[in-house]
Parts: structure tokens; C-alpha cells; sequence
């Protein structure tokens, strides 16, 4: 079990981490979740030993890590680019941990042939970094982590240098590997995406500091403020006056602050028989201000009575104009009740 | 449509390349086929005598002895060198910059004030006198490492400096303890570097003169040396043409065959290498055998000066300026007297004189050819006949790479004296030679610079409305100038230092100080000798502040040399 305690990180004046107290049992796959310099690679060095701590306190099972070196941790880390070794072969960079502990020839073969398979890659072994693709480095990457049996797995934005399609694809075998492998992890990464798909656990840190932890589930529910919605991808966040109308039009009790994503408000057409639409539960008048289509929905800025402008979605292949009146319906599951 | 500019530019092409041209075709390839022909054609027609020469004992032994001392010196100086490049490059200690600057001197220090800074270390005088290393092979391979350690430092510092860490972080926390971080992924990332250093410093060792013909006499000779020896008769008593011709033939093949292998090895590994600039790190408990190195080179390379420059102030145990004085006279003759005429036909101060306006000349000329030639070498070709072209002259201006100052400075002495060609009395011959032997550094700091302009800055600079002038004054001006001016500061300090090609081209009333430091130490004499010590201290004075000054341009291609 990883515990840190009041773990803070300076770069001469600059304070990257700033006294962060986290907690991560076996098993379990914690995501750091940050935008960028909000110091959580830092904080992910810094267990990894790679960072020296201004103050505070890395243990693993209750034992304090500052007098151990990065090689002797067990943590094996993961790079944003792999960091493959480039004079290797895709076999000998799997093979490389093991070889390390001086294990004999036919066990590292057996076991990297095992691990190329776990990742994907079966018959690769011959192959040089170089020659792969961005998807399949990361792969061999990973597996070269895997084969280090660490006590505790460091992903550093494992995702995030690949394209978006590719990044869903991996993201989901990603997390199948830690499972299957039962891998203790801690990941960090600015991509909400990428942390909801592999992590079971998430801390959301900015400027230094962690804002909010808890299970993915939780945190997704219940941003601590603002900003943390934000981030997490809730579209705006409303307060006063339109916060009570978003909600009241939800069925939900009033509250001074609501994060609203995007989908959380459906538009359609606006009934042309007048007295209709105010008689609809839960329907907000509004009319269009800008019309953006995609391949699976269509989306608006529109502007609602006392509440102002909000983004809402269509459905896809109606194409309102601007100045044209819709009626939204509110999701008061994809709302988000700020504090 | 494309016929006119292609042509056009394939002409430009050849009238830059026409001045280099003709000065290589002059000053190197007549030489040096002249040379060829006194080996092989020596009356007029194929005498393979040559291969008599190579078969003889001594040319034997000097061939061995300038293997064996060249790798011995290479492998010392890539051990001393690798922990103080990691030490000076990496950590950050006290005086980093000074200590690197310093560094860079001894690279550049004429190889005679070499041999007589080793020689007064290992003398029996010096502090190393009780060793009994004077005249030993020994002080030969001290004298080789001396230059070239400062070559390995920044070759594989400069690699090292740039070398991401992120690679050695991953293996790090793998599970690799630092030993093994170091030998399997650092060393393997180093390795370019690590032979390129190696292959220069063996060709420095392989082709070192001043310092094997100081400190090895007629009794160690390389095949350098040897080529000097045969042709001033110092061997026989006779002068012998057809050994020499055979000897830099030999020389010759062997350095281009060197040059061909090191490309290869440098072409092996994944050269894409990853460029950060790794800030340096505190030094910890575990770098305490790598500073404790470094401390030992720092000693090695600053004992022999330091012993050099107080054997110039002291003489029978006394604190002294008079071997400073000396340096207004002539030297003391032979016979004791030094009546009149003394040993030399000028005054050293005015030899002092000589090598500088000599080095300005031959800075000017190496520049000159060398902005040619680089410009040359590094132009995109836009069509197949431009290619063609450019490779042809590619492999024509990289040539005096392969071949050693004193086999040019031979072939001066055997071409350049007859009609149509008189120039032995030409005051510019000199400074033509040491343009020459200078002309490869100078491309090698202009080259890669010259490489690194993307051409779509031209191309931009263009399509504002920039002519080819304003164009050159936007692009190219602003990062060449300084390259530029450091390119100049080598020049002039090679020249400054230059004694192989030009021991056998100047003229005897108009000597380089040099020159006069190694007719000194020839003759016997106390004062001589501690004049040739006092006169090699201004000569060193000299070329550090030159090389001091180019360290402070910061250009980044001097480092790897």
C-alpha cells in the first residue's frame, strides 16, 4: 500500500507539489488528474524517486522510501514516450528487468514471449523501437514495466502522445492489463477521458495541490468547485438565478452553484401551438444563438430566459438556424450540484 | 522551362568552387602527386623500390611503434576522458565553466611547447625526474595523451551534456542499479561519441609530429617523424626521397582507410539520437569516484604546464626574467660564445613576429577557402547534374583530411621549388601551408552550422521579397558570424602553433617561433634551453587568450571537433 504524507516537491523557489497526501491500496488504480503544470508529474518522480522531496513522507507498506534509490523501489515507471531503448529489440527491451535480476535465457524468452502476447504483440520480438508505431511502442513499453513485477506501476500520460481513436482502443486494453495482472497504479494524466476509462480511483490536483479525491464514480458526481468541474469536462457552471432555473427545470431542490455538461440539455424543436411548451415539465423556452454540426449530435449555444447562454445538443440531421425557438429538456443526471 | 535556372544554378555551383578548387589543385594535389611520382616513378619510370622500403627492420619497427603508442594513448586518454566529460558536463561543481574553457587549451597548444613541457616534467630536474621516464617511449605517450584527453572530455561531454536522461530514469526504475543504468543504456546512447573521439585521437596520435620528434629524437620515431627524418638526412646523412615518398603513401592509405572505418562505425547505431540539454545535478556520494578522476586529469594536464612555466623563471635555483631577456637575442651559438652571429639569424622576438603575421595570413586564407568550401559542400542540390557536381567536390575538398602536415609540407618541398613553380622564396608559402592544415577544422565548425539553416528560411526570406544579399544578411549572417569568428581563432591558433609542414617550408631568415623553439632545444646550452622554455611560454600565452576568446563566442559545433 502506497501512503504519502504531506509530500511536497520545489525546484528552487517554485513549489511543483505542494504538501499532497494521497492514499493507493493493492490493487487498486489511482489516477492523477491535472492540467498541465499543475505538478502532478512531479508528484509521480517523486515516488518514483526520481525527485527529491522538500518535506514529507512516500511509504509502501508503512516504510519510508526516502533512503531507498529509484532502482531498488520496485516501482517500475512508464514514460509519456515509452522510453524505449532504441539500441535494443522490441524482445530485449521487455526482456530487460529480467535479465537484471540475472534470470536464465529460456525463463526471459518464455516470459517476454508471454508478456508481447498479454500486450498484443505476439511476434514482435525481433522487431527495433524505431520500426513501430506510436500505439505499438507504448505497448512494448508497458510490457517492458510488467516484466519488472513492480510493487507499484507509474504510468506517466501513457496515453496522451498517441492519436484520440487509438487512445480510446488502448485506454480499454490498458485497463483489462492491470486487472488481468492485478498491477497496483498510479497514473497521471490531464485527459478525463483517459483517467475515467483506466483508473478506479482519481485525485484531481492543480496548482500543486490535490482539490479532490475519491472513486471515479464519486468524483464525476461531485466536483469540489468550479474549476474541478470544469475540468472534468462539465460544459459551464451555472450560479444564482440560473443555477435555480436549471434545477428547478431538473426536479431538483434549488442550490447556489450546478455544473451543467453539455448533454445534459436536449434541444428540440419548440412546439408551434403556443401555451404547449411552457406546459411541458421540465421544458426550457430558449432560442438558438450558434449552430455547430458533428457526425453524431448537433451542437448549440443557446440562450434561455434568466439563464443566459448554455450549450445544449440536438439530435443529429436537424439543423436549426439561429434566432430559431427550441425547448430544452434537462438530464438531471448529467448536473452536477456544486458545494 | 526548369533548363535555364538548373543550369544557371549548377554554374554558380562551379564558380564558387572555382577558387578552393585551383588553391587544392596547386597546394595539395600537386604536392602530392609530385610526391607520388618521386616514390614510384623516381627516373622516369616504375620502380617499385617502394616495397623495399616498407620491408626494411627500421620502417618495421617505426610503422609498429606508431600503432602501438597511437592505441595505448587512445585507449588512456578514453578512460581518463569519460569520467571527467560526465563530471563537467553533467554535475554542477565550482567553476564549471572556467575549468571547461580551460580545457580547451591544451588541444590547441603547439606540439612543440608540448615536448618541451613533458620533457622538463620527466627531466631530471622535474618533478617526475626520479621515474628515469626521460627518453622513454613513456614520455611520448604522456605527451600524445596530454593533447588529446581534452578531445575525448569534449566530444563525449558535449553528447553527454545532450544526452536525454529520461532513457537511464526508465531503466532506473526497471530495477537497473547505476552500474548497470551506465552500461547498458548510457554507454550504449554514448557510443557515437565515444568513437568518434577515439578514431580523431588515434589519427592525432598516428600523425602527431612535434611532440614524438621532441621527445623520441632519431631514437622513437612514427612514421610522421620518420618522413621528417629521412628527408632532412638526420637518419643516413643522406637525404632519402624514395623512403619518405613511401612512408607518406603508406600514411596516406592508412588515414583514409581509418576515416573510411570510423564512418562506418559511426553509421551503425540508430543515429536519430534524442536531443535535450540535461541541467546539470548536484554531485552525490556516488559521484565521488568519477570527481576524484577528473581531479587526477585536471593535475595531469596542468602539471607539465605548471612545471614549464617555472622552469622558465628559474634558473641555478634562483627566481629569474633572464630567459626572458634571451628572448631579444639570438640564441647562444654552439660554441659557447655567442659572439656576433649567435645561433639563429634573427631575434626571437622578431620569429614572434613572423608567426603572427604569418597566422593572420593563413586565418584569412583558411577562412576564405573554408566559407567557400562549406558553402559548397552544404548546398541542397536541385537537380542531377548539381548533385553530381556537389559530390565531386565533396570528396575532392575532404581530401587534406586524410593527408598529414608533414607529408604536405613535404610535397611543398619537392614541387614547389622548381619552374614554373618557384615559390620557395615566396613569402606566402607559409602561410598557404598552414591555411591548408587548418582548412579541415575550419569546415568542420562552418559545415554543421551551415547544415542546421533550414532552407525553408531561405525559402520564406524569398517569397517576402527578399533578394539573394538580403536574404544571406537575414539567414545566414546572423548564425554564421560567430562561427565565423571562432573558426578564425582555431585558424589562427593552429597557425600559430603549426611546425609540421612548415619545419620543411620556411625560409631561414624569416622563422616561426616554433621553429626557433625546437632549433633551441637542439642546441646545447643552458640559456638555449631555458629560452626555448621562456619563448614557449609567450607562444602558449598567446594561443589560450586567442582560444579563450573563441570559448567565449559559445559556438556550440566547437565542442566536437
Amino acid at each position: 500500500m502506497l501512503s504519502l504524507e504531506g509530500v511536497t516537491v520545489a525546484f528552487g523557489r517554485q513549489v511543483a507539489v505542494d504538501g499532497v497526501d494521497l492514499d493507493l491500496d493493492d490493487g487498486h488504480v489511482l489516477a492523477v488528474l491535472g492540467p498541465s503544470g499543475s505538478g502532478k508529474s512531479s508528484l509521480l518522480r517523486a515516488v518514483a524517486g526520481l525527485e527529491p522531496l522538500r518535506s514529507g513522507t512516500v511509504r509502501w507498506d508503512g516504510a519510508d522510501l526516502a533512503g531507498t534509490p529509484t532502482h531498488k523501489r520496485g516501482f517500475a515507471l512508464m514514460f509519456q514516450d515509452g522510453q524505449l531503448f532504441d539500441h535494443l529489440t522490441v524482445a530485449r527491451n521487455v526482456g530487460y528487468p529480467l535479465r537484471l535480476r540475472g534470470a536464465g535465457r529460456t525463463a526471459v524468452r518464455r516470459r517476454v514471449a508471454d508478456l508481447l502476447d498479454l500486450v498484443g504483440l505476439g511476434g514482435y520480438g525481433d522487431r527495433l523501437p524505431r520500426t513501430l508505431s506510436g500505439g505499438e511502442r507504448q505497448r512494448v513499453a508497458l510490457a517492458r514495466s510488467l516484466a519488472a513485477e513492480p510493487r507499484l506501476l507509474l504510468l506517466d500520460e501513457p496515453l496522451s502522445a498517441l492519436d484520440a481513436e487509438l487512445r480510446v482502443r488502448l485506454a480499454a486494453d490498458l485497463r483489462r492489463i492491470l486487472r488481468e495482472s492485478a498491477t497496483t497504479a498510479l497514473l497521471v494524466t490531464h485527459d478525463q477521458e483517459e483517467a475515467f476509462a483506466v483508473a478506479d480511483r482519481l485525485a484531481v490536483m492543480r496548482e500543486g495541490a490535490v482539490v479532490q479525491q475519491g472513486t471515479t464514480a464519486e468524483v464525476w458526481a461531485h466536483p469540489a468547485d468550479p474549476a474541478t468541474a470544469l475540468f472534468l469536462g462539465y460544459a459551464r457552471v451555472l450560479t444564482g438565478d440560473a443555477a435555480a432555473a436549471v434545477l428547478a427545470a431538473a426536479g431538483r431542490p434549488a442550490a447556489p452553484a450546478v455544473a451543467v455538461r453539455r448533454s445534459a440539455l436536449a434541444a428540440r424543436r419548440a412546439s408551434t401551438s403556443p401555451g404547449t411548451a411552457e406546459g411541458e415539465p421540465g421544458g426550457l423556452a430558449a432560442s438558438v444563438v450558434a449552430v455547430r454540426a458533428t457526425p453524431d449530435e448537433v451542437r448549440l449555444v443557446v440562450d434561455v430566459e434568466g439563464v443566459g447562454e448554455v450549450d445544449a445538443v440536438g439530435a443529429p440531421g436537424w439543423l436549426p438556424a439561429p434566432g430559431d425557438a427550441v425547448t430544452l429538456r434537462v438530464d438531471a443526471a448529467r448536473l452536477a450540484v456544486l458545494p | 522551362m526548369t533548363g535555364r535556372p538548373a543550369m544557371r544554378r549548377v554554374l554558380g555551383l562551379l564558380a564558387l568552387a572555382a577558387v578552393p578548387t585551383a588553391v587544392l589543385a596547386v597546394f595539395f594535389l600537386l604536392p602530392v602527386s609530385g610526391m607520388l611520382q618521386r616514390g614510384l616513378w623516381p627516373e622516369g619510370s616504375l620502380d617499385l623500390g617502394v616495397l623495399d622500403v616498407l620491408g626494411e627492420e627500421r620502417t618495421r619497427k617505426v610503422i609498429w611503434f606508431t600503432l602501438w603508442t597511437s592505441a595505448v594513448s587512445t585507449v588512456v586518454s578514453v578512460v581518463m576522458g569519460l569520467p571527467a566529460a560526465y563530471v563537467l558536463h553533467r554535475l554542477r561543481i565550482p567553476l564549471r565553466g572556467v575549468v571547461r574553457a580551460a580545457l580547451l587549451v591544451p588541444f590547441v597548444l603547439p606540439t612543440v611547447v608540448v615536448g618541451i613541457a613533458i620533457r622538463q616534467l620527466v627531466g631530471e630536474s622535474g618533478p617526475l625526474g626520479s621515474l628515469g621516464l626521460d627518453g622513454t617511449p613513456v614520455a611520448i605517450l604522456m605527451g600524445l595523451v596530454f593533447f588529446n584527453v581534452a578531445v575525448v572530455i569534449r566530444t563525449v561531454g558535449a553528447a553527454w551534456e545532450a544526452l536525454d536522461r529520461r532513457p537511464a530514469e526508465a531503466a532506473a526504475a526497471l530495477g537497473a542499479s547505476p552500474g548497470q543504468v551506465l552500461r547498458t543504456v548510457t554507454l550504449p546512447a554514448l557510443r557515437p561519441a565515444i568513437v568518434s573521439s577515439a578514431v580523431v585521437v588515434f589519427l592525432f596520435c598516428a600523425t602527431g609530429f612535434g611532440v614524438v620528434l621532441m621527445l623520441g629524437g632519431t631514437r622513437y620515431s612514427s612514421v610522421e617523424t620518420e618522413i621528417y627524418l629521412l628527408t632532412t638526412g638526420a637518419i643516413t646523412g643522406s637525404v632519402e626521397y624514395q623512403a619518405a615518398a613511401a612512408l607518406s603513401l603508406l600514411q596516406i592509405a592508412a588515414v583514409v582507410a581509418l576515416l573510411a572505418v570510423a564512418a562506418r562505425l559511426r553509421a551503425v547505431p540508430d543515429p536519430t539520437v534524442r536531443r535535450t540539454r540535461a541541467t546539470a545535478a548536484r554531485p552525490t556520494r556516488r559521484d565521488l569516484p568519477a570527481l576524484l578522476a577528473t581531479g587526477l586529469v585536471l593535475l595531469a594536464i596542468a602539471t607539465p604546464i605548471a612545471t614549464l612555466v617555472t622552469g622558465s623563471l628559474r634558473r641555478d635555483g634562483r627566481w629569474t626574467l633572464e630567459f626572458y631577456r634571451a628572448l631579444q637575442g639570438t640564441g647562444e651559438d654552439a660554441g659557447g660564445g655567442g659572439i656576433g652571429g649567435g645561433l639563429l639569424r634573427v631575434p626571437i622576438t622578431d620569429a614572434l613576429g613572423n608567426s603572427l603575421r604569418i597566422a593572420v595570413d593563413a586565418t584569412w586564407m583558411s577562412l576564405l577557402l573554408g566559407v567557400l568550401v562549406s558553402v559548397v559542400v552544404t548546398r541542397r542540390a536541385h537537380s542531377r547534374a548539381e548533385a553530381s557536381v556537389r559530390g565531386v567536390f565533396d570528396g575532392l575538398f575532404m581530401l587534406p583530411l586524410g593527408v598529414s602536415a608533414v607529408t604536405l609540407g613535404f610535397g611543398f618541398l619537392i614541387t614547389l621549388d622548381d619552374p614554373p613553380l618557384d615559390l620557395r622564396s615566396s613569402p606566402l608559402l607559409v602561410p598557404i601551408a598552414q591555411a591548408l592544415v587548418a582548412l579541415p577544422l575550419v569546415v568542420r565548425v562552418l559545415v554543421p552550422v551551415l547544415h542546421g539553416i533550414d532552407d525553408r528560411q531561405r525559402q520564406a526570406a524569398a517569397s517576402l521579397g527578399a533578394g539573394p544579399v538580403r536574404s544571406l544578411l537575414t539567414v545566414e549572417v546572423p548564425v554564421l558570424w560567430r562561427p565565423l569568428l571562432a573558426a578564425a581563432g582555431f585558424a589562427f591558433a593552429v597557425s600559430l602553433g603549426e611546425f609540421g609542414a612548415t619545419s620543411f617550408v620556411v625560409r631561414a631568415q624569416a622563422p616561426t617561433l616554433p621553429v626557433v623553439i625546437y632549433r633551441l632545444i637542439g642546441s646545447p646550452g643552458e640559456l638555449n634551453y631555458g629560452t626555448a622554455m621562456a619563448a614557449s611560454v609567450v607562444l602558449a600565452t598567446t594561443t589560450a587568450l586567442v582560444i579563450l576568446v573563441v570559448e567565449r563566442l559559445r559556438v556550440p559545433g566547437v565542442g566536437v571537433l
